[in-house]
């Protein structure tokens, strides 16, 4: 019998598992030194918030495991070895494999700050980071100021679970608005206001230059490249993730950013393959990026990556670009590209529209000289994903989409509804007279 | 803000504690002429009681129940041996001794809490609406900005099943055996609702009527909560002002009113079979006995259980009654909000719930057909069994202990719907209404599920609704009450209830939005 192995037990990894066993009978192993059984990353920030306890973010019963044949391995890979087909690990013989898959993740960027290995410097990426958060900012007693740097998803979400307890936060961000790399101008502008209202400290345009430390070794102050000096007790590294590939520099395998891997999720050698964010695509896939740590793309390889060991070779293809995220109190969506006015192509327009009161707003890409669709960014509105994939496969234009808004509103009933106020607003900027159709449940489920 | 809300607690606890003391305190004082007015009433024919009782219990002071209670029994059980020993048995007084004690309590209770009734409801239910909205109100500043805030559920003591939420668990537990067993010693508590009785219907209070005062005053006091909780959440305001709309009006004062007016008391959303005695013999003899009234009621009965329950099902999912009208659910979903995530999302526990609740729905339909047949033919046997202690059994086991003990004690520890999940016969035949027909589903968003838990966790039916949103899988689950919960705390617009199409509601498949797979492709590989 084959035996594969995979290295991660991330969502990537455990859905390879998962569909091998749908798919086959061979045996599997999964290896990862973090934690005995898979849980949600995602869902850390709200152990900490207290929300739920750890085992809720454990989507699998423990006996799961056992039940399907898939052999849980607590141990730290050191290296491959993949002329032996084996692997070595920390504190065990090693282990054979016919198939290897790795899906290794990533880790928080370290830049080479002065001070960022001190004591109370981290990322929040790893259950064990936040078992250490739970030791270095308790409370506000403990911890009368956190400054976190890095403004992107990870650090919002380390800033709101830190304001849960009342610890006063100082955010740096390099640029000169919240996430403006990947935001349109507008919706930055709102976010920037929003973690101000939730009474968090935030430094635009400013670079971190040191991080100070105590006797003991522990962070006590970090300098910024405005010349000033904030003490705190935590400091926070969230400026984004790399590819955690460190154990395979030299294992022959071919390495970039993550461990390069064809379309079909093979590595240089034959029977490894990678997977999830420590994968890094050859040639970039239309207008994604080469490594993408998503957690629905590490899904979508896994199942990929499946079908290949089973016999059923499959391209990784993912379709339309999506997201979600929420800032702090506020919901955000988006369906195919809206690009940051930074990264804007020429005929990229975009029809921006705020609510006047509330904290929502919409920003719908599309083409200037053709006016296809592009793609949506909703924030505060849900939206429907099946709509707007079928909008994009079937290139409607932007004009179509106004007059169907309605079939596409995903939130729960009895909320608001702006598609009117949206349609209006457009029409008004753009000289056109589209009349909002209603919602018809035949058009949202005509696929079905 | 926080003085405020520690004052809140304070006042409530005062509250609390007063209402806690009141079954151990009071004189209790009977009056001859009281008594023989209440011996005339009930037709006590016993000499030998009605002797007993004039000698040890006419004229004496008694303070406290505890006191007073073991003198009744005893009284009526030398009476009873006696008169079965010498074959008198039209002289057997059939009444248990906790319900004559409870009777003659409320006559004989004299002093302070008597005289005083507007005071020591304001010494109790009035401290303690007082204290808890001192307590509650606050929060519509220190929640903060929009959103449904969890924070801090699973480190605060009351709601991580800690030494609160066990305390609160045996308070319950302790309150339901008494109120259900022991009645005798709720009676201090009918004199603080017996002002609000006599304005309703005309009479004197009873412990049921305690509790529905209760009921109503606990369920609008965490509907308070519930609004401030969940004001961003128009779904659930709407929803909790329905709720609270038919405890108040149709459970509690439409059925006091109806007394006044000489009709049968009725709660007229009450379906068969959680109204588990609608079609027992005395209930039909005693609507049939009621004029036209009496049909009505017994027409509106069964059309509700037989039609309109589940065409409503049909077009709105069960959460039109579990969410929208049941007392049982509106507690639940107010004074159980807090105690939501502990209900338990394990495979065995489904198990369990499966087998329990399509059990009793099962008891509960047995149960009918052979008092319907007993009724229609005349007998008191079916096949050997006797109906009335089927009937007996039933409304011990399901109706007291496990609809009112263990529904409610269970909250703190056990999440908010023990009873509907695991118990209520109208959940299940709903639920298999909601199951193979009906336009209602959570439908679930493409790809957008992060696993994250919230849904699953918050989830007051113990459904694991991560397992489906992770699939993206519309979830058709007869258990499901469409409380909503999982739409609100989801942190990516996954979930959204809907009643669409019944066609392609269920949607096994587990092709999810994101992957573009050549489907002919995919059929012919498999």
């Amino acid at each position: 019998m084959e035996t594969v192995v995979i290295i991660g037990n991330g969502i990537a990894g455990v859905t390879a598992a998962r569909h091998i066993r749908k798919l086959s009978d061979k045996r599997i192993i999964i290896i990862s030194a973090e934690s005995e059984f898979f849980f949600s990353r995602t869902a850390l920030m709200y152990v900490y918030m207290g929300h739920m306890k750890f085992e809720h973010t454990q989507p699998y019963e423990n006996w799961f495991w056992e039940k399907n044949r898939i052999e849980l391995v607590q141990g730290y890979v050191n290296e491959v070895d993949h002329a032996n087909k084996q692997l070595i690990l920390d504190d065990r013989g090693p282990i054979r494999y016919d198939k290897l898959i790795i899906a290794t993740g990533s880790r928080p960027n370290r830049f080479g700050w002065p001070g960022q290995d001190l004591k109370g410097v981290q990322g929040l990426y790893s259950k064990q980071e936040l078992e250490q958060l739970e030791i270095d900012a308790p409370d506000k007693e403990s911890c009368p100021r956190a400054v976190i740097v890095g403004g992107g998803l990870i650090g919002i979400e380390l800033a709101e679970m830190l304001r849960s307890r009342d610890i006063p936060v100082t955010f740096l961000v390099r640029e000169s608005s919240f996430w403006n790399g990947v935001l349109p101008e507008g919706e930055s502008q709102m976010i920037n206001e929003h973690i101000r209202d939730h009474h968090i400290d935030l430094r635009l345009s400013t670079n971190l230059v040191e991080i100070l430390s105590d006797e003991e070794g522990r962070a006590k102050a970090v300098v910024t490249d405005k010349g000033d000096t904030i003490s705190c007790n935590l400091v926070g590294l969230t400026a984004g993730v790399t590819p955690n590939i460190a154990f395979l520099k030299n294992s022959g395998i071919e390495l970039g950013k993550g461990v390069k891997v064809n379309r079909y999720l093979e590595t240089n050698i034959e029977d490894i393959y990678a997977i999830g964010d420590c994968a890094e695509q050859n040639e970039a896939i239309g207008n994604r990026r080469p490594v993408e740590a998503v957690w629905y793309t590490g899904r979508m390889m896994g199942e990929t990556v499946a079908h290949t060991i089973c016999g059923q070779r499959r391209k990784y293809n993912p379709g339309h670009w999506f997201n979600s995220a929420k800032f702090l109190d506020i919901e955000y969506q988006t369906y195919g590209w809206v690009f940051s006015d930074r990264n804007r192509k020429a005929n990229e327009k975009h029809f921006h529209w705020r609510h006047q009161k509330e904290l929502v707003c919409i920003t719908i890409a599309y083409h200037s000289s053709n006016r296809k669709f592009l793609g949506i960014n909703t924030f505060g509105i849900r939206m429907r994903h099946e709509i707007f994939d079928r909008w994009l496969t079937e290139n409607r234009s932007v004009d179509y989409v106004m007059e169907y808004l309605k079939d596409a509103n995903f939130d729960p009933e009895f909320y608001d509804q702006y598609e009117g106020e949206i349609v209006n607003s457009y029409n008004k900027e753009m000289g056109t007279s589209i009349k909002p159709k209603k919602k018809s449940w035949k058009r949202i489920f005509k696929s079905a | 803000m926080k003085t405020i809300k520690r004052i809140g607690l304070i006042v409530f606890l005062i509250g609390l504690g007063i209402f806690t003391s009141l079954p151990f305190i009071g004189t209790y004082s009977l009056t001859s002429s009281d008594f023989t007015k209440w011996v005339e009433e009930k037709g006590i024919k016993s000499e030998l009681f009605i002797k007993d009782i004039e000698q040890e219990v006419v004229g004496k002071d008694f303070s406290g129940m505890h006191n007073l209670t073991p003198i009744i029994a005893t009284a009526l059980d030398e009476a009873n041996s006696t008169h079965r020993k010498n074959k008198e048995y039209k002289k057997v007084i059939y009444t248990k001794a906790h319900d004559i004690s409870a009777d003659l309590g409320k006559q004989a209770g004299s002093g302070f809490i008597p005289e005083n009734k507007g005071l020591m409801w304001f010494m109790t239910f009035g401290l303690g609406i007082i204290g808890a909205l001192m307590y509650i109100l606050p929060n519509v500043v220190l929640l903060g900005k929009k959103g449904i805030k969890n924070d801090g559920i699973y480190h605060a003591n009351s709601t991580n099943r800690g030494w609160i939420a066990w305390l609160v668990f045996f308070y319950l537990i302790a309150f339901y055996l008494l109120l259900y067993f022991r009645p005798q010693f709720a009676v201090n508590w009918t004199y603080l609702v017996d002002p609000t009785s006599e304005a309703l219907s005309g009479n004197p209070a009873g412990h049921w009527f305690v509790y529905g005062f209760m009921y109503c005053t606990v369920m609008t006091v965490m509907g308070v909560r519930m609004y401030i909780k969940y004001r961003h959440n128009r779904y659930q305001m709407i929803r909790t002002t329905s709720v609270l709309f038919f405890q108040i009006v149709f459970a509690f004062l439409i059925p006091e009113i109806m007394v006044r007016l000489q009709m049968p008391y009725y709660d007229f959303k009450n379906a068969f079979p959680l109204d588990y005695d609608f079609f027992f013999q005395w209930n039909l003899r005693s609507l049939i006995n009621s004029g036209g009234i009496g049909i009505f009621i017994l027409v509106w009965g069964t059309l509700l259980t037989l039609v309109i329950v589940p065409v409503m099902v049909y077009f709105f999912g069960k959460r039109w009654y579990c969410s929208w009208v049941c007392g049982c659910g509106g507690l639940a979903e107010t004074l159980g909000d807090p105690y939501r995530q502990h209900s338990s999302k394990t495979l065995l526990s489904w198990r369990v719930e499966r087998w329990l609740i399509h059990g009793v729905l099962v008891f509960a339909v047995g149960m009918t057909l052979m008092t319907l047949y007993s009724f229609f033919s005349e007998t008191g046997t079916v096949l050997g069994i006797k109906t009335s202690s089927v009937q007996n059994t039933y409304s011990l086991l399901i109706g007291s202990i496990f609809a009112g003990v263990i529904g409610t004690g269970f909250y703190p520890i056990f999440g908010n719907r023990v009873w509907c999940r695991f118990g209520c016969p109208l959940a299940a035949y709903l639920g298999f209404v909601q199951r193979f027909k009906s336009r209602f589903r959570i439908t679930t968003n493409g790809g957008q599920c992060i696993s994250c838990g919230n849904c699953s966790t918050y989830c007051e039916q113990g459904i694991d609704v991560r397992a489906y949103a992770q699939k993206g899988e519309n979830i058709i689950r007869s258990s499901c009450v469409g409380c909503g919960i999982c739409s609100a705390v989801c942190p990516r617009g996954v979930l959204k209830l809907e009643n669409g199409p019944e066609k392609g509601r269920i949607n096994p498949t587990q092709v999810l939005l994101g992957n573009d797979v050549d489907l002919m492709e995919l059929v012919n590989d498999k």
